[in-house]
């Protein structure tokens, strides 16, 4: 369990002034000179020390990520930092946006400088119109107080920092449909490779962060990395954010260390399961993009990357969504299939197509208007899509639904099966 | 160059290739809707899947992917069937199974690969979805719903025509490809993004439910309704011309054709001169042959030969404008000419009136100038020339001429001749752009030298390459732009004034008591004495035919074997497709036929023997299809006083793209894309 020293969100919930006066109580942009002081390598290899792995919910090694930027180019480069958070169930950097923009100000300051970037990009959702708000002052007052801009923090760096509204398309979270988007184009994902540690953002070499990644970094390189390692599991290092949703008692945002079990999560921070913990059915936990886990596996799993790809589910975003017994879990899938269907891009056929199908083979379901071969055909179909397309957003499609039919199956088959006993006994005539 | 594996065949590939084009060198065939060689990959289709060695375990884009030095691929196993059979699936469940009433059925991308790479049976049961069409103008139709969004017409249209008219608009399922606001397409090349749709969305809209391409027969043929020569394929049914298709020629076309070249073919049958007339008190009667020809001979025995003169038109092969060259010398006139619009070009050296650069070479320009032309008019596939140049490295385009959008960033540097002066000593600050440029490219086009003082452009334009190093042994940057497919033919027979011969001015201001038209309707026919006899020889009655005396019915290009050089200088062949009309003749029979009533036959009966003499003539003749590029051996320049410019701003040889000949100016569908083009027809108004 996190203790109160070791919390980097201090101001999570917002109870204090989220702007540079109240940011400095809390330690942040406090000796960020020395820290570039160190130089860029020194902050690479601490940040690949650290263990982080990248909290926008693939989790991929933070450190190793910036190494891959060109030591030497004849081309800026940039930070792009993707603050388009509409994971469904997801709410952490919204709440760093409006409570602790600082954070990410400054992170964005240190792992500019560490992968040589000239600017830093932060793409803010365009729900989060008051958030984008809150971070545009943060910026203007670390501006004003020469924290970025030319000679930033004093150190003889020069970096700005911009805000960019999005127009509110989930593909834009996509880190190459994010650039596509910041350069004024169609939210569409690019192919990989070239990776934009290559060619990124307008042609030139770019890192795109998450928001919680890049505000962790600054107190990692204050405190050390092994102050960071010692928190977690191996190779699950940290604290996280959690995003706990749906059937508890208490929904909440929450700093917790990686690995915590989930029942733990839940029962300490959210209140619990409503209706206590034997009432819940199952909890997606890492946004909608995983497979879904029943309770068998809730009641003992450990919150961190491997533990859940273990079971086949992910950490994604750490958004748990809880779902009690009185959960239509058919029609909660369906939704989601609905969700990815009306967020593809359309520009590749497996995700284009596969969507829809999914989803209206779905909304069949929920009834039971089907047949029970047509849940492998689903599955099938499921497969065809997971892996054939350019970027994640086909295996996301994908996955709930796999989660679904592996776990639920039963349940699925028995809708069916009701469906067609309720279709088929003859109806009661009126009394002659 | 790395070396790779692909189903156990090792090939080398230059560093940059993807895998798709390493299979292709390999010999091996990946399907594909989305890619296609000449535009951007987009890789969106998800067809062209193979599976890699030693990389996570899914199957990868392969027209996307770059090869790597030891790289094993396999185009067969099960997991790249699997996945081409699944997108296979997805493209079809969209996709409305219309293939009996749709007109690319027989050519279709979708139904040969659904048959190689899909699936026996489907298995969805949802509701299809449905497509409102767009009006993409006369030309394109649309029929959205079978639309499987490879973007191939928005990558052409935006990268290679220029003009960013497509898109996709909404996203998903939803996606639709249109141009925003529904609007005709207003580019010269629009129609290639029919042959570039690889199912049925995009059809040609004068060609729909005309014909199955399995019931037409197909003939190699070159364009001739502008100077490019355009390599072009002609689909026949019986008597009619039905269709017109590009040809690959890199040199040349590439694989584009521009609209007009490929729709005009409805002026084919129109208007068209079947039988011969002869004007009999006042009025045109229908005669025979024999009839027709003695009311000539008649005219024409006795009298002295420089009172007859010869005009050739613009589409005109290059046998028929011999034998007519022949015919005049034979009976003792020199006043032959083909230059219709009096475009003072110097015959005297072939590279003076040439496109010496050749259209492939255009590519290797790293400036542009052009002096009175407007390529997108006037030569749209050698203006996407200019364009993949200027989209490769941005080299800058200078532009003598009145504004206008050329589908690339050009800056305009005045509109009169003087400006050709001005650079020439450097005082205009554009100089500098073509002194730095190791390639400078120059190009002159008809606007510019069909005016009093044409051959002071021409000869100051050529000073001006001089100037700026584009006449050296290793870069020939001087080029006449030709609007007319019959010219580079025709100055290369000679077919201009000899000895005291008599230019087209001064014949049609009465200089000659009788003038063989031989397709010239670009004439100005009010300024024709009455007293002139006019024969007229060609197959459409347009202007030159309204005032003849005697009409001889020829014909079309379509309908005759004949050679023609492009503006480059480069001899093209084209065949027959279909038999001229009624009683009408291959062009040089009439004018053989004719030789010999009037007692002095030809030396040739057959187009062989004919084109033996073209050879004599001119050695370029027995050159066909190739062409060698030479380097400035002799910088000497053209006749003409570079200082005699006037200051008179050049106008625009080509005001309507669409309709520059009698077989356009006599096609509906070339009508048709004058009215919706907003400039055109505010001017029609």
């Amino acid at each position: 369990m996190l203790q109160d020293k070791d919390r980097i969100f201090t101001n999570l919930y917002g109870v204090h002034d989220p702007l540079l006066a109240g940011a400095r109580t809390r330690g942040d942009w406090d000796g960020t000179a020395a820290i570039l002081a160190r130089g860029r390598d020194a902050i690479v290899d601490e940040m690949k020390k650290s263990g982080l792995r990248g909290r926008g919910g693939a989790g991929f090694p933070t450190g190793l990520k910036w190494s891959f930027m060109p030591k030497q180019s004849e081309r800026p480069c940039y930070l792009v930092v993707n603050a388009d958070e509409s994971e469904p169930g997801t709410c952490k950097d919204r709440d760093i946006l409006r409570h602790d923009p600082h954070k990410l100000v400054e992170g964005c300051l240190v792992a500019g400088f560490a992968m040589g970037a000239c600017a830093a990009y932060i793409y803010v959702r365009g729900e989060f119109y008051n958030e984008g708000r809150m971070l545009q002052a943060a910026v203007d007052e670390a501006y004003a107080a020469g924290l970025i801009g030319k000679n930033a923090c004093g150190s003889g760096y020069d970096y700005d920092v911009f805000v960019h509204r999005g127009a509110g398309a989930y593909i834009c979270g996509e880190e190459t449909a994010l650039i596509e988007s910041l350069e004024g184009k169609k939210g569409m994902p690019r192919m990989k490779p070239p990776f934009p540690a290559g060619v990124g953002l307008y042609g030139c070499p770019s890192t795109v962060n998450n928001v919680e990644s890049i505000a962790v970094a600054p107190t990692i390189l204050r405190r050390g990395a092994d102050w960071f390692l010692s928190l977690g599991r191996p190779n699950n290092s940290g604290q996280k954010l959690f995003c706990i949703s749906g059937h508890v008692n208490k929904p909440c945002n929450v700093e917790e260390e990686l690995g915590i079990p989930l029942r733990e999560l839940i029962e300490r921070y959210a209140g619990g399961v409503r209706g206590g913990w034997d009432n819940l059915l199952a909890i997606i936990p890492g946004g909608a993009s995983v497979r879904l886990i029943p309770k068998s596996i809730c009641d003992d799993i450990l919150m961190d990357f491997d533990s859940l790809r273990n079971v086949r589910s992910g950490l994604g975003t750490a958004a748990v969504i809880v779902m009690d017994k009185s959960t239509d879990l058919i029609a909660a899938i369906a939704r989601l299939s609905k969700f990815y269907m009306h967020e593809s891009c359309g520009q590749c056929t497996p995700c284009r197509e596969g969507t829809g199908w999914m989803w209206r083979v779905m909304t069949r379901m929920t009834e039971g208007r089907a047949t029970i071969q047509e849940i492998d055909t689903l599955e099938q179909v499921t497969r065809q899509v997971e892996g054939h397309t350019i970027c994640a957003l086909g295996d996301a499609a994908a996955w709930p639904i796999q989660g679904l039919i592996a776990h639920f199956r039963p349940m699925m088959e028995e809708r069916i099966s009701a469906y067609k006993a309720r279709i088929s006994s003859p109806s009661r005539m009126a009394a002659e | 160059m790395p070396k790779l594996t692909i189903d156990g065949i090792e090939v080398e590939v230059p560093a940059g290739s993807t895998i798709l084009q390493a299979a292709e060198a390999a010999g091996i065939e990946i399907p594909r809707f989305c890619y296609h060689e000449r535009l951007t990959v987009a890789g969106n289709c998800r067809m062209c899947l193979v599976e890699v060695e030693k990389t996570p375990p899914k199957p990868i884009a392969s027209c996307a992917y770059p090869v790597g030095e030891g790289m094993v691929v396999h185009t067969d196993t099960t997991m790249v069937r699997n996945g081409r059979r699944g997108v296979m699936e997805f493209l079809l469940i969209n996709h409305p199974l219309d293939c009996p009433i749709c007109d690319q059925g027989g050519e279709c991308d979708l139904q040969d690969q659904a048959m190689g790479f899909g699936s026996d049976h489907s298995r969805y049961a949802e509701n299809k979805r449905a497509v409102k069409d767009k009006d993409l103008g006369p030309l394109v139709k649309t029929q959205m719903t079978r639309c499987i969004h490879c973007t191939r017409c928005i990558r052409f249209i935006t990268e290679i025509a220029g003009v960013p008219e497509l898109g996709a608009t909404d996203r998903g399922e939803h996606m639709e490809v249109g141009t925003y606001v529904e609007k005709a397409l207003s580019s010269e090349l629009s129609a290639n993004i029919i042959d570039l749709c690889p199912v049925g969305a995009l059809t040609s809209k004068p060609y729909e439910f005309v014909a199955r391409p399995w019931e037409l027969s197909k003939v190699d043929s070159i364009d001739v309704l502008d100077a490019v020569g355009t390599n072009i394929r002609i689909d026949s049914r019986g008597p009619e011309v039905l269709r017109i298709l590009p040809r690959l020629n890199e040199d040349v076309n590439e694989e584009w054709v521009g609209d007009k070249s490929r729709f005009a073919l409805d002026g084919l049958k129109r208007r068209r001169l079947d039988r011969p007339w002869l004007k009999k008190d006042g009025k045109l009667t229908a005669v025979s042959w024999a009839e027709a020809f003695s009311a000539i001979a008649d005219k024409v025995k006795g009298m002295s030969g420089d009172r007859i003169g010869a005009v050739a038109g613009d589409i005109c092969d290059a046998e028929s404008m011999l034998a007519l060259k022949d015919l005049m010398a034979s009976l003792g006139s020199a006043n032959v000419d083909c230059r219709q619009d009096g475009a003072r070009l110097d015959a005297s050296r072939r590279d003076f009136y040439t496109f010496n650069t050749s259209i492939a070479g255009i590519e290797e320009a790293d400036a542009v100038l052009l002096i009175g032309t407007n390529p997108r008019k006037e030569a749209p596939v050698l203006n996407a020339r200019i364009r993949k140049a200027f989209v490769a490295r941005g080299i800058p385009v200078g532009v003598i001429g009145s504004e206008t959008d050329l589908t690339y960033r050009a800056q305009q540097l005045g509109n009169d001749p003087t400006v050709i002066n001005a650079l020439n000593d450097g005082s205009h600050p554009f100089a500098d752009t073509l002194k730095n440029a190791k390639n400078p490219l120059f190009i002159i086009g008809q606007g510019a030298l069909a005016r009093p003082d044409g051959s002071a452009v021409l000869a100051a334009a050529w000073r001006l390459a001089g100037t700026m190093g584009a006449l050296t042994p290793e870069w020939f940057g001087f080029n006449v732009l030709h609007t007319a497919a019959a010219r580079v033919g025709g100055l290369d027979l000679g077919f201009v004034p000899g000895p005291n011969g008599k230019s087209v001015a001064q014949m049609l201001d009465g200089g000659v008591d009788v003038l063989w038209l031989l397709g010239a309707d670009e004439i100005d026919t009010a300024r024709i004495g009455a007293n002139t006899f006019v024969v007229y020889q060609g197959h459409h009655g347009d202007a030159g035919a309204h005032r003849a005396d005697v009409i001889l019915p020829g014909a079309a290009y379509t309908e005759k074997s004949g050679t023609y050089v492009n503006t480059e200088g480069r001899v093209q062949r084209g065949f027959l497709a279909v038999y001229p009309p009624g009683d009408a003749r291959e062009d040089w029979t009439i004018v053989r036929a004719f030789s010999q009533l009037m007692g002095k036959t030809l030396p040739y009966d057959n187009i062989d023997a004919l084109r033996m003499r073209l050879e004599e003539t001119n050695v370029v003749f027995s050159r066909i299809g190739f062409l060698p590029r030479f380097g400035c051996s002799d910088p000497a320049a053209p006749s003409g006083d570079p200082a005699a410019l006037s200051d008179t701003p050049f106008t625009v040889a080509v005001e309507n793209y669409y309709q520059t000949d009698v077989i356009s100016r006599n096609s509906p569908t070339m009508a048709a894309c004058s009215a919706t083009t907003p400039a055109l027809a505010a001017a029609a108004e």
